[in-house]
């Protein structure tokens, strides 16, 4: 299930850096989270939580300076604090909303969560395995962090 | 013409704002709710609604329910990462013109508005 679910987030992480950037984010080997208190939050993360046919969250984490390469391409021209906490919200709600063309309308996403502070450790939602995505674009890292399990109905 | 933009997001209403171009309304409103949106829509009457659909408090397919049932002519573009075709289908059964799927770019944008104000 893992190796699955975590090329569908491949998918949305890599069609969104092309969509919006026009260029290509390269992926590292996903690995495990040792589910202690690493900190492997960037500067700015947003959390999903994830219920209906899955359990869990999605996380997106990334760097002051990756945000800021990043607004411009949107639009804007002046970016800050908060632009970075909203960009940062919108593209966990993405890659998360974009799940849902191979995980179907039962895949329920919630509105994001953000959390600035680059010592705010990350943990998997309980009983559920995390997997960290490593992303690379424009010389700038990032993570997506995918801590799933298939709920029990639909198992 | 008068635009109002639905979506949490503050980063998505300002790109949509921007790209389909300030100038050419009279007036743009937003809302960061369901809610809102039915609350601003009543009290603007925009021409054009783009409508989210993830939301707190009240979701962007309800609230097109209750835009709707106040003005069955109503405009509404929907906006929304939710890729799976059901949702999709669900948006346009329930009146919306169109559906757009996020990431958006300024030329998708464009393009899925001026198609619903073919109609």
């Amino acid at each position: 299930m893992e190796e699955a679910i975590l090329k569908i987030f491949a998918q949305s992480i890599t069609r969104y850096f092309a969509t919006v950037t026009g260029g290509e984010a390269v992926l590292g080997t996903p690995y495990l989270s040792d589910n202690d208190s690493e900190s492997i939050a960037f500067d700015f993360s947003a959390i999903i939580g994830i219920t209906g046919s899955h359990r869990g969250n999605i996380y997106y984490t990334a760097p002051r300076e990756k945000l800021h390469a990043l607004l411009p391409l949107i639009g804007e021209s002046a970016p800050d604090e908060r632009l970075c906490a909203e960009l940062v919200g919108e593209i966990t709600n993405t890659i998360s909303g974009n799940a849902r063309e191979q995980l179907g309308a039962g895949f329920m996403i919630s509105t994001p969560f953000i959390i600035e502070g680059k010592l705010v450790s990350v943990h998997a939602a309980k009983d559920t395995t995390c997997y960290i995505l490593p992303v690379s674009w424009n010389s700038h890292s990032s993570r997506v962090l995918v801590s799933l399990q298939q709920s029990p109905a639909t198992s | 013409m008068k635009l109002l933009i639905v979506d949490d997001s503050l980063i998505m209403r300002r790109a949509i704002e921007r790209s389909l171009g300030r100038s050419r309304f009279t007036e743009v409103h937003t809302a960061t709710t369901g809610s809102l949106a039915v609350d601003m829509f009543e009290r603007h009457k925009p021409d054009v609604v783009t409508m989210d659909i993830t939301m707190p408090d009240m979701d962007g397919l309800s609230a097109v329910d209750l835009i709707l049932k106040k003005n069955p002519e109503a405009v509404i573009l929907v906006v929304s990462a939710l890729a799976d075709k059901a949702t999709a289908v669900e948006a346009v059964k329930r009146g919306a013109l169109g559906f757009l799927l996020k990431p958006i770019t300024a030329e998708s944008i464009q393009t899925a508005f001026d198609n619903i104000l073919s109609y």
